[in-house]
């Protein structure tokens, strides 16, 4: 059973990434969107926890992304970026979505 | 509410301003300003021209006297008052030349 | 009329976009700046990525006001306190914010940097010297 865990709130103001990321098993997947992509940079306190993950595949929205100001060289390396069909297609290739509102 | 210009209508809010910045077109300052009774020159363009610039470049209407310092700096010292933006727009600066410009009222504007 | 400037600090601690909060404080801080106060703003916790580069709203399709933060300087808004911590934890720098600037008009226009990257301890004691707090 795959679960696609979304999050959408900042890493640093609301606990919802660092729960999905206690609560991810191998085989799911996670997928960041709009002030959850912020969890993507690279040198960041809480990277060890992001770049952690044997098993667990991570995307992040490239919409999100570029509003953001996050381009890929600020990126922990092996995110996906996704676009919105992308979303839809993970979605949809998953068994369901916990979503870390 | 919408405005024709060419056979052609705009949408406009209560306030006389365009919904949609990128619809404007020239004659959209030229029919605003018949309306007003005011016939516009290569000054008021200057103006209008200015305003559409810091628009692009800011993504925000000048208060105006942010307009005014901004205007003496680019156009000249003499042209740097609200003296002389009052004499072209009598309905204030920023929210007539705003206007016909295609810009939302400015921000700063109490 | 000067014994009644007030030192006013606008507190920003909230990523853009994703909420309204950003885009409302610089906003009020716009509208503020005609009031002629010691104005200051400052960008700590999530606020400090308010102030990113490259930011690029047209897939998200919302307001761009970046680009808006660069004429603060016009609007006489010229101390943009931004705490080192802050970006330290996000994995920033100052080289990953905008380069804003301001013209002095009494030293013949001269451009001036409008951020001043401070520590926790010294952005506690300008919060300290403040007469009113705007929180956003």
């Amino acid at each position: 059973m795959s679960i696609l865990h979304t999050v959408n709130k900042s890493p640093f103001e609301k606990s919802s990434v660092g729960s999905c990321l206690a609560h991810a098993l191998e085989g799911s997947s996670i997928l960041f969107y709009e002030d959850a992509v912020y969890a993507v940079l690279k040198g960041a306190s809480i990277e060890p926890l992001v770049a952690g993950f044997d098993g667990v595949k991570l995307y992040a929205l490239g919409a999100d992304l570029k509003a953001r100001g996050i381009t890929d060289d600020k990126m922990i390396d092996g995110i996906e970026i996704v676009d919105y069909a992308g979303f839809v297609d993970l979605s949809a290739e998953h068994d369901k979505v916990q979503a870390w509102v | 509410m919408a405005i024709e210009v060419d056979g052609k209508s705009y949408e406009v809010d209560e306030e006389g301003y365009l919904v949609n910045l990128d619809d404007w077109v020239p004659g959209i300052a030229n029919v605003m300003s018949a309306e007003d009774d005011l016939e516009l020159g290569d000054e008021h363009w200057d103006i209008i021209n200015f305003l559409r610039e810091y628009y692009q470049e800011y993504q925000i209407a000048p208060a105006v006297r942010v307009l005014t310092k901004a205007v003496g700096k680019k156009l000249g010292k003499e042209k740097g008052n609200s003296k002389y933006l009052y004499a072209l727009f009598p309905y204030g600066p920023g929210k007539q030349a705003c206007r016909y410009a295609g810009l939302p009222k400015p921000t700063g504007c109490i | 009329m000067s014994e009644d400037i007030k030192k006013f600090m606008y507190v920003n601690r909230r990523a853009p976009h994703g909420t309204i909060y950003a885009w409302e404080s610089l906003e009020v801080v716009l509208i503020g700046a005609a009031f002629d106060q010691d104005v200051s703003v400052a960008f700590f916790d999530d606020g400090v990525y308010q102030l990113l580069k490259n930011q690029d709203t047209s897939d998200i399709e919302t307001k761009n006001f970046s680009p808006t933060y660069a004429a603060l300087g016009d609007y006489d808004v010229t101390k943009l306190y931004v705490e080192q911590e802050s970006l330290e934890e996000r994995g920033l720098t100052i080289d990953d914010l905008m380069d804003l600037k301001w013209e002095d008009e009494d030293e013949d226009w001269a451009e001036k940097d409008s951020i001043r990257v401070v520590s926790r301890a010294e952005l506690s004691s300008v919060l300290d010297q403040q007469d009113v707090i705007f929180s956003f």
